[in-house]
């Protein structure tokens, strides 16, 4: 039930960001979700794409720093509220979340958060024992 | 002035003689108490006794500041330590700095020598000596106060740093001199004008200025900012410390060396060849009076030129030029000397830490930046921010152990930094001084 992530260091340069997508564009690999953390010297770029691997070593071989992670998509109704639900069970059971960040998947009836955790095993357990909707890594690159 | 008329002032001739009697005694000395000197004229062919002229001092080997880290900690002293009444410590490579020691003769010569540097200067005991040296395991700020009250002025100990509260004392004590880095003598004056001081106003009238290479251009920005007149002083810790040469207020071109104390040469730093008065080359410094830690023919690595024409202070004694350089890849930061081989040690201390890294010099105002730049690998690459901050602020944390300078450090992409086939070029000095 884990969704893999890469995740890329660029540093705050002109230019940096452009060169990530080209390499993408060019093997024709899409990004299904992205967020952008940074500082005033660096970023890091994490990214879900539909082909991890390819991806990856593209990447690699355009001489990026190339990290992969594992997070978890939870779905969940696009409505007011629908985020605390998540929030508060994590939460409740003393989950920790390193980062997360969000989409709204094609029909509109659903957003897609991702998080990452320090302990993915059990934030999964928690997740569905409360019985929200954890999406599996195939249908999260599908999407 | 001239504290001491009688030696300062010696006639070449006699100088030469002195010069040779001492050496003669010396180079005896080191060979019976130093097993590494014995070692090193052993296997170049000589003895003590092929001595016979000031001219034979170029058959003795060099000595260099890997012999001294070789000999790290005592291994070069020429007394038991029973007569060592001092030790100072110059940075070395990472904890491991080189250690020079001080019999009470030694202190009494070197305080003597910093008292003629503060009278060239045109002290007296009617003045008061800021002293904004480092106090502590540098030799600047214990050998500039020993001369100082040697020539009997009253000297504030304010040791660095603690910017406003110097600038306080400045102002209410009104010392008439100032001992510190150049930069920090501009740093000082920016400090000042910004707490909205007349810095130009002040009592003072002297700096007596080194530690670090500068420029005429730096000297006039200082003279004109403080309106006093700046002095260059030079110094190392192996040698003495500070007092080894110093600008005289007549001449105010070029450094005397003290050579009823020293003999001073200039090398080719490639072929170690004796270069003539008047070529730029390495200077190489003999010790002959000290008796806890001496040296024979000691590669500074400062480069420089001697002039040997006659001064209008009435000193018999060479100058040697402002240091333009270093024949070596030694930085000088906020006073600090720095080898990027150390910075090297300790990134290559950090796991996972790959051995490409530039350092980038620069100056931001009058102070010294330093930052390094690191490339950044699989192995210490997150895909969190704050994991990659810690390892920024964990590299800068050891290098401020190690070396005991603030850098900054960058995390680059990878492949980012030249690389280089053969001698790397890890240094940017961006410093217009």
């Amino acid at each position: 039930m884990k969704v893999e992530q890469i995740s890329i260091f660029l540093e705050n340069k002109p230019g940096g960001l452009a060169q990530v997508t080209r390499v993408l564009k060019e093997r024709d690999i899409n990004i299904r979700a992205l967020s952008l953390a940074d500082t005033t010297d660096f970023g890091i770029l994490r990214l879900i794409v539909d082909k991890v691997q390819e991806a990856r070593d593209v990447l690699k071989n355009e001489g990026f720093t190339v990290g992969r992670t594992e997070v978890v998509a939870v779905e969940v109704p696009d409505r007011p509220g629908g985020l605390h639900i998540i929030v508060d069970a994590l939460s409740s059971e003393g989950i920790n979340v390193e980062y997360m960040y969000a989409f709204v998947e094609r029909s509109g009836e659903n957003a897609v958060i991702i998080f990452r955790f320090d302990d993915t095993d059990r934030a999964i357990e928690v997740l569905q024992e409360k019985g929200l909707r954890v999406l599996p890594g195939e249908k999260v690159y599908r999407l | 002035m001239i504290f001491n008329e009688e030696f300062e002032t010696l006639p070449r001739e006699a100088l030469e003689a002195l010069q040779l009697k001492r050496l003669k005694q010396v180079v005896q000395r080191v060979y019976h108490t130093v097993g590494f000197y014995r070692k090193a004229f052993d296997d170049a062919g000589v003895k003590p006794e092929d001595i016979k002229t000031l001219d034979d001092l170029k058959r003795l080997p060099f000595t260099t500041k890997q012999d001294l880290r070789d000999n790290y900690p005592f291994g070069m002293f020429s007394v038991p330590m029973s007569n060592v009444v001092r030790i100072h410590a110059s940075s070395g490579t990472t904890g491991r700095p080189t250690v020079v020691g001080y019999t009470k003769r030694d202190i009494d010569m070197w305080a003597e020598l910093m008292a003629r540097c503060f009278a060239a200067a045109g002290l007296t005991k009617n003045d008061i000596i800021h002293n904004a040296y480092g106090y502590g395991l540098f030799t600047g700020g214990l050998g500039a106060h020993y001369g100082a009250e040697r020539l009997g002025a009253s000297v504030i100990p304010m040791s660095g740093g603690n910017t406003k509260k110097q600038i306080m004392i400045l102002q209410d004590f009104g010392p008439t001199a100032i001992c510190c880095t150049p930069s920090y003598a501009l740093y000082l004056a920016e400090v000042g004008e910004e707490m909205g001081m007349d810095m130009r106003s002040l009592r003072l009238r002297v700096g007596v200025l080194g530690a670090e290479p500068w420029s005429e251009k730096m000297r006039q920005e200082i003279e004109n900012k403080l309106d006093i007149m700046a002095l260059n002083i030079y110094g190392l810790s192996e040698v003495l410390g500070p007092g080894v040469s110093m600008e005289c207020a007549e001449g105010r071109n070029g450094l005397h060396v003290f050579e009823d104390h020293f003999i001073v040469e200039v090398i080719n730093p490639q072929t170690g060849e004796v270069l003539p008065y008047g070529e730029e080359g390495e200077l190489v410094f003999t010790t002959l009076t000290k008796e806890a830690f001496p040296l024979i023919r000691y590669r500074t690595r400062d480069i420089s030129r001697l002039m040997p024409e006659t001064c209008k202070c009435g000193r018999t004694f060479v100058r040697m030029d402002r240091v333009s350089g270093r024949s070596d890849d030694m930085l000088i930061i906020r006073g600090v000397n720095v080898f990027p081989s150390q910075i090297e040690s300790v990134l290559m201390d950090v796991e996972g830490l790959e051995p490409h890294y530039q350092l980038i010099v620069a100056r931001e105002g009058a102070l010294d930046t330093l930052e390094v730049q690191v490339e950044v690998s699989e192995k210490i690459f997150s895909d969190e921010v704050r994991k990659l901050q810690d390892m920024e602020k964990r590299i800068a944390k050891d290098i401020k152990d190690y070396l005991g300078v603030t850098a900054k450090v960058k995390l680059v992409e990878p492949k980012t930094l030249k690389r280089f086939e053969g001698k790397a070029q890890r240094v940017i000095d961006k410093r217009n001084i």
